[in-house]
Order: C-alpha cells, then structure tokens, then sequence
C-alpha cells in the first residue's frame, strides 16, 4: 500500500539535499539565478534576513504569490518559512505544495510557548537549534530535518560555528556514554530519552543538519562542512553581493569541495565586497534571532 | 573483493557507502577524474539532478564517466542518478545520455506526494520496500532493455544491458536486494 509523509520519505528528502546549498530567494528572476548555480533548493521569502532586522515590526509568511511564483520558476524543490507555532501559516503552506516548511525564528514567533507538531504534516520541516536538547526537542516533535540557528542576517559565522560545535560536541558525548547514564543526560538536556539511545545507536543525529545563520563567504560555507554540516543555507549573503550568479556558483563549489583549500582560494578571487556585518556583541539580546523557540 | 564508486558531488552518498560496505565491497569516493580509476562498477546516488550535472561539467567529469560507460563500466543511477544515465529526458537536455530510456523528471507531484510502497520485483524478490521523493520515471524503453518493476502503469526499474535504473531509492532502506543484485549480476 502507498503511503505519503512516513517519517522515512519526510527524512529522506532531507538526506538528497545533503552537500548541497540551499539559497534564500524573493522572486523568481533569483529562484533562477539560484537554480542555474547549482542550488540543491531555495527558500522562497518576502525579505532576506537581514532586511528582516532593518525593516523591524512583525515578520510573517511570505506573500503566498511571492511562494507561488518561486515554485513556478524553478524543478528544484522549494521550501518556505512559517512562524513558530503558527499552524495556520504552516498548513496553508502545505495546502500551496510547498516541499519543505521552516519553522523558523526569523519570523517573529506566533506562540511563545508551542512548536509546532510536526509530525501530524505530511509536508516535512526543518528547524533552527542551538544545541542538542532544542535539537531533540525538534525531532520529538516531528522535524524531519535540522539547521543551526546560527544569528541570521548578520553575516556573521560565530554563533552558527558554536552551535554546531555544541551540537556536534553534544552527540559525541552521548555516544560515548553508557545505557544507564542515558536517562539523567536526557533530564539534563531536556531531551527525549529514546532519541538519546536512537542516537547513541546510530553514532549521530537520526536526521540532517545544516548550518545557517551568518554563512557571508565561500570560505565560511567550507569551514561549517569542516565542523560537521551536512550542507549550507545562505540567507542574505547571496543576493546582497555584488555579483550574485558568481557569489552563489563560489558557494555551491566551496560547499562540494571544503578541503580543497586552492580551489577555494581561486572562487573567492574578487567576489566583490561580501555583506558588511555585525558585530554579535553589538546587537540588543532583544534583537537576537537565536533567542526566539524554546 | 569489488571497487565500487559512488558519484560524491551531492546527496545520498553516505547510504549507498554504508550498503555497499555490508556487501563487501571496496568502495571509492568519486570527486574527480582521479577517482575513476580502476573501478568494478559506479552508482550515481540520489540527491537534486540539475546539482549534480553543474558539478559534473565544473570538474569535467561528464565526459570520463560517459567514456567508461561506453566501455562497459556496470552503472547503478537511483533517482537523481537515473536522470543522470538516461539516453533521453522529457523536456530538459539530458546529461550522461547512455542508458537506452527516457525518464521524466517529478512524475509523481511535489514532495507532499513522496510515498512509500513495496514492490514485487520477479528477478530480485518480493515485497522491497521503495522511497518516491519527488521521484521520475521511466516513460518509455529502448528494444534491448528489461523492465524489471512497474508501479502505478509506471516503469520504476529497468536494466539496460550493463545499466541499472531506478526512480526511487533503495539505499534509503535497510534492504540490500536490489543493490546486491546489481554487486553480484551486473558488476
């Protein structure tokens, strides 16, 4: 009998994307610039993250004709982002045959408290996490896929650097243990216990996790394969450079080949100048995009 | 023991090195030219299609790879790597073009359609477990190729002399039959 949505056709279709680039994208023309450099998916959206912090006010799902025309434009699968908790925006998505939703905290959050349950959507999703109880907590509740939060639209890698180095750190930790310390580990991180032996089992995360959050080079796409990534999202770095088409091919190959270091060097000849930044210390907790999900 | 390659520019690469490993087999990382030597067979993993082919030309590996095919080098493409090994594509240029099929791209719908089913396949077994993501299909068969699984009115398996082909993705599973099948009857 066929069956739509198992845990394993949600996972699997995050496993393709792996050692691919996904790019962020707000119309069609950049769905296609996206495609012809070798993304493995986009993320439709209304803004780019860091317009996001500029414009300030409430952040939402994007205009479904924005989604719409995205889908339209490319054969690579699209993805898009809901608030979190917001089980509207996520299942009109779904409704639209979005392929994959984030649940991401660069909109601002529908629900302080909730995730999503993601596991009662066909659609799959990815989430943002910073270490591995919120990861836990994302895949108890149905992610099929996971990114770090990293802090969006800064262009700036050091909190996706600690976050999957936390992450990476912390699955280590739990494979090393023994069966009966699993539980108080479990307590610890507020993580679900089965998870916890699933991953001791396995010797890693049951799902994928990307980086995302800050990634404004080529070299910082080869440096999060270095930690561990599974693949790369990049928000705003792309289309805010000079040269996008150029920006996003030097991605895509620093991606694939992280270790070859005069490769790299060669694609990140005169790339124009990358997004300026900012200063982590520089931003208002409140404006930290990393603080929003629980 | 067989020294087999896995196309490693994107996708389900880990799980086809992992199944391969289970059946005893050497198993190659193909990132370059380099990485084609001396190869029993190749697999062209799942992962995004038009990805993979932009890899392929930037490395200059599309050329190598259609040379050793030609020569006779056994080749196993799950989804993405169907699209890769097919003669012809509907609607898109193809890109090795050495399996005599034509395959279309996304037959089943968006990722919300992805299914998973069992199939009966005569020569290899009953009841393999099989993942659709965005899957293709085979449309239509040269006369020298054997359709092994159909589901749905669709041709989902075929095998083309020294070239395999499947729309979904075995390696997502824990059942090596149709890859064993393709180790100890074509490689």
């Amino acid at each position: 009998m066929k069956q739509t949505g198992t845990e394993l056709v949600k996972r699997g279709m995050a496993e393709m994307q792996k050692g691919g680039v996904i790019m962020d994208v707000i119309n069609a023309e950049q769905a296609k610039i996206a495609e012809a450099a070798g993304a493995v998916a986009i993320m439709a959206l209304e803004r780019v993250p860091s317009d996001i912090r500029k414009a300030g006010g409430v952040a939402r799902m994007a205009d479904p004709r924005i989604v719409e025309e995205v889908m339209g434009a490319v054969s690579i699968p699209v993805m898009a982002k809901a608030r979190i908790g917001h089980i509207v925006e996520a299942r009109v998505l779904e409704a639209m045959g979005v392929d994959y939703i984030d649940e991401s905290e660069v909109l601002t959050p529908a629900d302080e408290e909730y995730h999503l349950l993601k596991s009662d959507y066909t659609v799959p999703f990815v989430c943002g996490c910073r270490d591995l109880g919120e990861a836990a907590r994302r895949i108890g509740e149905g992610a099929s896929m996971l990114r770090t939060k990293g802090e969006p639209g800064t262009g700036n890698i050091v909190e996706a650097v600690r976050h999957i180095r936390k992450v990476n750190a912390q699955v280590r930790k739990v494979v090393g243990m023994t069966e009966d310390e699993l539980m108080t580990e479990a307590k610890l991180l507020g993580a679900p216990f089965e998870l916890l032996r699933e991953i001791k089992r396995l010797g890693r995360l049951p799902v994928v996790n990307f980086a995302a959050g800050g990634v404004a080079t080529p070299a910082d796409a080869a440096l999060m394969m270095e930690l561990g990534a599974d693949g790369v999202f990049v928000g705003s770095g792309i289309f805010k450079s000079d040269n996008p088409e150029k920006f996003a091919r030097a991605i895509v190959e620093a991606t694939t080949h992280y270790r070859d270091y005069k490769l790299i060097a060669e694609i990140s000849k005169e790339l124009g100048t990358p997004m300026k930044g900012i200063d982590i210390a520089q931003l208002h907790p409140n404006e930290r995009m990393q603080e929003r999900g629980w | 023991m067989k020294r087999m390659g896995v196309l490693a520019l994107q996708g389900a690469v880990r799980e086809h090195v992992q199944m391969l490993e289970q059946l005893d087999c050497e198993v190659v990382l193909v990132k370059q030219i380099a990485d084609l030597n001396q190869l029993d067979g190749l697999i062209l993993p799942g992962g995004e299609s038009t990805t993979m082919r932009k890899l392929l030309d930037r490395y200059q590996l599309l050329e190598p790879i259609r040379t050793l095919a030609q020569q006779g080098l056994p080749m196993f493409g799950t989804c993405a790597g169907l699209i890769l090994l097919a003669k012809e594509l509907v609607d898109y240029e193809p890109h090795l073009a050495v399996m005599d099929v034509t395959v279309a791209r996304n037959s089943y719908g968006r990722q919300v359609d992805s299914f998973e089913v069992q199939l009966d396949i005569p020569v290899i077994g009953q009841s393999i477990p099989a993942v659709f993501i965005r899957a293709p299909h085979i449309t239509s068969v040269g006369e020298n190729v054997n359709i092994l699984a159909e589901h749905d009115g669709k041709i989902v398996l075929a095998q083309d002399g020294h070239f395999l082909g499947c729309s979904f993705h075995p390696e997502l599973t824990a059942d090596t039959r149709i890859l064993e099948y393709f180790v100890t009857s074509i490689v």
